[in-house]
């Protein structure tokens, strides 16, 4: 054995022991993983070498493997009546989200859940790929890098997926705590959430900006639970021709390693996102980025791709070469020779090489017949291409460090062996404190409606995120249709995206999102459910098709061996089944994210439980596609769906600090078909402009609609039909009640007949007009102006916050 | 009559030249993306195409300053190639991080060809920061404009609009001297102007370059540079408002590129 390599003693050792090899080394396995090595080794007679216990680690790690979500949960359930239900769930994923798409079985969904993203069929030819990550851990150690590298990751997967896509859109979604944050409040061991996100959208920026991919959707939440774990999602599309969608590795085809060279950064990335944050977190775990290596590669690559030059692909993420290779190789077998792979600088361990999580690397299966002509393509880019093993049908992961051989291990053991997991999950309702309505109604003084109307348009998460968007390049590759800016002066806050990937065709996709952690600390199934609703509203408001419209999951939740951590996941997962199902709407991808605790002075703080759900549809014509703002004087302004009284966890209740609990629900069914109406009704071009109802409710909607346009507008609640009883109908509630299912759409008074035919079987009415005169006006139950402000103090609110 | 080649030069995190590629194609011009790798080795020669397009994005990271490794490129590698191209008054664009280019490697403002001295620069934004953002464009007023000569912006008198998409573009001339040559010749091309066409301040002038320079060319009006992205305007459903404005098919961007492929139709280059 060479000098470099160690062997670890584990046959002979006490459990005890073994739980400590596991933490000094960062392994992140516990006790029954630990027990299920000792016994493979036992069996082979001899001690696991160092780079053997690393790669067994990165392999069955929580980021790679899922464990927690494909494990056994026995789950607890308190109903209404106080009685306690259980359930045993035999692999969480398969019997929710995986299980909705198995059901629907829509033709049009090619590849799902089985590669680096999910694929949906596009037009004749083309395929669209998506895929949606965090980079969370990394992101609060040192934002710049771990959002960069969040967005080079997500790249590479779309790069990797098939035999690989042509990047086209990228999405990002993030979660901080309050800007406004004081010092004084937090540990000083943490990084302020303003200087958090600053450093997440430079970090995004740099990167996608420099790769050449629009970043043309997102979302931004500021909550407090998110001052010690922000959440950083990074999602990127890509078009790929349906003949590239399968890959298949032969025994024989050499392992040529693409891209950037081999470092120390990036070591023990993936167990260290199974690992509860502290103030001695090491930072060597974030990789660092360079953009335009991975541009250099994805345009070597695609090159190689069209001429056919290799059989399969995947990037280099969580656990690099470890888990490339060993994915890549798991059904035949696979030789490394670790000491080839170029390396950054020297001195790197064989285990480090092995699993340095280093960007911008690609591996492929190349047959050695085609060695020399896919070493031109990328030697003409001055991409950096390395074989550093070859594929074997010994179904065995060998790996040498010059003439040693350094590891040996099953393939089956290292993908299949990990030891399945049963855990506890419980659910049981918790009662938040609600504010008292009458107070906080009272503190505006006159037009206390319309100043609070300014406060929530004000609120972080509900304010112009102009800052951030114009720092993204959302227009390169001119693909872009629908701008994530929008209306009379370009700053209206769009719905979704709309891009057509292929200049020479009409036809495009647009992408949306839906999040809201507040609803989640209320009830993670109804949060999810209502950013299923959200996602899909978004997509219908730019003339998205729903029943061409497939999702996206990331879970990100606390840790997962506290009951109620587990038990949210659970409900949670089960309103996407729910969800998707009624809808129509198949998931295609997903990722989970757990383990978003801080241990502070021996108490774990964790994250809101998290939803992020994203929506892609297929738009035919992108010509026939809308924006929200307002459009012309004297339209008609309807509002659609059913408003109840719901202000748990809405805006206006963080307004005056409380969460409440009346969660919005959704009526899936309802909303399905209220959805495909309004669909109809815009591809019949009945609709001017069309808005959903989210955070903030019908005010925040309906004044978006109106400075967006630089028009007026005036409303009136007592032509409204409002679901709530008599007691809790007051204006308030029907002003800021964050129900679901609910839009604001323009319509020219001349189609406003059509309009109503298309609408027929749902719920809506007319509730106003679009005016000329620049005021922004609602008139209340009682047909008195309770709000009247012009637009250019309610668009001044809302863009002055986030004015870094 | 056949259709003019063009040119589209790519290196390492060159980014728009699919779409600068499309933008030819609509005009007329039969585009062909090339690594400059191909032309220092030798495999391809500048002189076989009529039209040379550097197209926006990153060149090599921009991580020395925007533009300055690609402009070196094509001045210590290329050097007798580019200078011929450009001496033949063959059109030559340069748009974002192309424009940055020509100005870096001395082809602009090119008063005698390629510049022995640099004699402007273009400059991180006034606000600090990467912006992406519409903006008004027009040639210098009558009058003085009748000077201007350009032809990638022939017949363009009235107000386009045109995204801009860059973190350093602000256009600063070495000195008096070199912007009273560039005024005297009619070389500045392009002004960022308010919504009405007047005098621009932030955020219509979107970086502070020196007296809203969005473009400028060469003496001969055949090396054509701007920061703003002609090729991300070349259909109607490229303009933020089409959903809310009445607007012709062709976006304000195309005539750009159709002139210099009808330049080279009429010219024969």
């Amino acid at each position: 054995m060479p000098n470099e390599v160690k062997i670890i003693g584990i046959l002979n050792k006490t459990d005890g022991e073994l739980l400590t090899i596991s933490s000094v080394n960062l392994l992140a396995l516990n006790i029954q993983e630990m027990k299920t090595i000792q016994e493979y080794f036992r069996k082979l007679r001899r001690d696991p070498t160092d780079v053997e216990l690393e790669t067994l680690a990165q392999t069955w790690s929580e980021h790679c493997k899922h464990k927690t979500l494909r494990g056994v949960i026995e789950y607890r359930r308190q109903t209404v009546d106080g009685r306690w239900q259980t359930e045993t769930i035999d692999n969480l994923l398969k019997q929710t989200v995986i299980r909705s798409t198995k059901e629907l079985n829509l033709p049009w969904c090619l590849s799902v859940f089985k590669d680096n993203a999910g694929v949906i069929d596009f037009d004749q030819d083309n395929a669209l790929a998506f895929k949606v990550e965090t980079h969370n851990h990394p992101s609060a150690l040192e934002p710049y890098g771990g959002a960069g590298t969040g967005i080079g990751g997500v790249i590479r997967d779309i790069l990797g997926v098939g035999l690989g896509a042509k990047p086209v859109i990228n999405t990002d979604v993030f979660c901080f705590g309050p800007p406004e944050t004081p010092f004084s409040s937090i540990s000083e061991h943490i990084l302020h959430p303003k200087r958090i996100a600053k450093g997440v959208v430079s970090g995004v920026r740099d990167y996608g900006n420099r790769m050449g991919i629009p970043t043309a959707n997102g979302a931004v939440i500021f909550e407090e639970s998110f001052i010690y774990n922000p959440l950083v999602f990074c999602g990127t599309v890509g078009i790929m021709p349906k003949k590239y969608i399968d890959k298949k590795v032969s025994a024989g085809d050499l392992v040529l390693a693409v891209g950037g060279r081999t470092g120390r950064d990036g070591i023990h990335g993936a167990t260290f996102s199974s690992i509860e944050l502290d103030k001695d977190t090491e930072i060597s775990a974030v990789q660092i980025g360079n953009p335009i290596i991975e541009k250099k590669v994805t345009d070597a690559l695609l090159q190689a791709r069209d001429a056919g030059l290799y059989n399969a692909i995947t990037d280099c993420g969580a656990g690099g070469f470890s888990s490339a290779v060993g994915e890549l190789g798991e059904e035949c077998g696979a030789k490394v020779y670790l000491d080839k792979a170029p390396l950054k600088y020297q001195g790197l361990l064989p285990w480090e090489i092995w699993i340095s999580e280093s960007q911008e690397r690609m591996v492929l299966a190349v047959p050695p017949g085609n060695l020399t002509a896919i070493l031109k393509i990328f030697n003409d880019e001055n991409v950096e291409a390395t074989v550093i093993g070859e594929f074997t049908a010994t179904h065995n992961l060998e790996l040498y460090y010059g003439p040693d051989k350094v590891a040996d291990l099953d393939m089956d053991f290292l993908h299949n062996g990990v030891p399945k997991y049963t855990r506890k999950a419980v659910w049981k309702e918790v009662k938040h404190k609600e504010p008292d309505g009458r107070r906080q109604v009272a503190d505006g003084g006159k037009n206390k409606l319309g100043i609070t109307l300014k406060k929530i348009l004000a609120l972080p998460t509900v304010a112009s995120k102009e800052w951030i968007i114009r720092q993204y390049d959302h227009e390169v590759q001119g693909g872009s249709i629908i701008k994530p800016l929008t209306g009379a002066d370009n700053d209206g806050p769009s719905d979704a995206a709309v891009n057509r990937p292929d200049l020479n065709s009409w036809k495009g996709f647009a992408i949306a999102n839906g999040i809201n952690p507040r609803l989640g600390l209320i009830d993670p199934y109804w949060m999810t459910a209502s950013v299923i609703d959200e996602a899909l509203r978004n997509i219908t408001c730019v003339g998205g098709d729903l029943q061409k419209t497939a999702l996206l999951d990331n879970f990100c939740w606390g840790n997962p061996n506290k009951e109620e951590q587990l038990g949210g996941i659970v409900r949670a997962a089960k309103a996407c089944y729910d969800a998707a199902m009624a809808y129509g709407t198949p998931f295609i991808s997903g990722k989970d994210s757990l383990n978003n605790e801080y241990s502070l002075k021996g108490k774990s703080i964790s994250i809101a439980p998290t939803m992020l759900i994203s929506a892609i549809s297929v738009v035919d014509d992108v010509r026939n596609s809308l924006t929200m703002d307002a459009k012309q004087n004297n339209n008609l302004v309807y509002l659609l769906g059913d408003t109840y009284n719901e202000l748990g966890g809405s805006q206006y209740f963080a307004l005056s600090g409380h969460l409440g609990n009346n969660v919005p629900k959704v009526d899936f069914l309802k909303a399905r078909a209220l959805m495909i109406s309004l669909g109809n009704a815009i591809s019949q071009k009945l609709v001017c402009s069309c808005h959903d109802l989210s955070e903030g409710g019908l005010a925040v909607a309906a004044a978006e609609m109106a400075f967006a346009g630089g028009l007026g507008m005036e409303i009136k609640l007592a032509d409204g039909r409002w679901q709530m009883a008599d007691k809790d109908k007051n204006d308030t509630t029907i002003l800021f009640s964050e129900s679901n299912s609910r839009f604001i759409v323009e319509v020219e008074p001349k189609k406003a007949k059509a309009f109503e035919k298309a609408m027929i079987g749902t719920s809506f009415c007319c509730i106003g007009k679009i005016k000329s005169e620049k005021n922004f006006i609602v008139k209340g139950l009682k047909d008195k102006n309770i709000i009247k402000e012009t637009i250019t103090a309610l668009k001044e609110a809302w863009r002055g916050t986030l004015k870094w | 009559m056949k259709k003019p080649k063009v040119l589209i030069l790519r290196t390492a995190g060159t980014n728009c030249d699919m779409e600068t590629a499309q933008a030819f194609s609509l005009a007329g011009g039969e585009p062909q993306r090339v690594h400059i790798n191909r032309f220092i080795e030798g495999e391809a020669k500048l002189n076989d195409f009529s039209i040379l397009a550097i197209p926006g994005g990153f060149s090599y990271g921009d991580d020395i300053a925007s533009g300055k490794v690609l402009a070196n490129e094509l001045r210590y590698k290329l050097y007798e190639q580019i200078r011929a191209f450009a001496a033949s008054g063959k059109p030559v664009i340069g748009i974002c991080n192309g424009f940055q280019v020509l100005v870096k490697s001395g082809l602009l403002p090119g008063f005698e060809t390629i510049d022995q001295e640099l004699e402007a620069t273009l400059s991180f934004n006034d606000s600090a920061k990467f912006e992406d953002r519409w903006v008004y464009l027009k040639s210098p007023v009558a009058g003085r404009g009748s000077r201007v000569k350009c032809l990638w912006t022939k017949g363009i008198k009235k107000i386009i609009y045109l995204p801009v998409a860059h973190g350093e573009g602000k256009f600063i001339p070495k000195d008096k001297e070199v912007m009273d040559r560039l005024k005297k010749n009619g070389q500045i091309v392009l002004q960022y102007v308010d919504k009405k066409g007047t005098k621009a301040v932030y955020p219509f002038n979107p970086n502070g370059s020196v007296e809203n320079i969005a473009g400028i060319c060469n003496p001969a009006g055949n090396v054509f540079g701007l920061m703003p992205h002609p090729e991300r305007h070349v259909t109607k459903y490229n303009h933020p408002q089409w959903t809310r404005k009445k607007l012709p098919e062709a976006g304000d961007g195309l005539a750009i590129f159709v002139n210099a492929v009808n330049y080279v139709l009429e010219t024969g280059k």
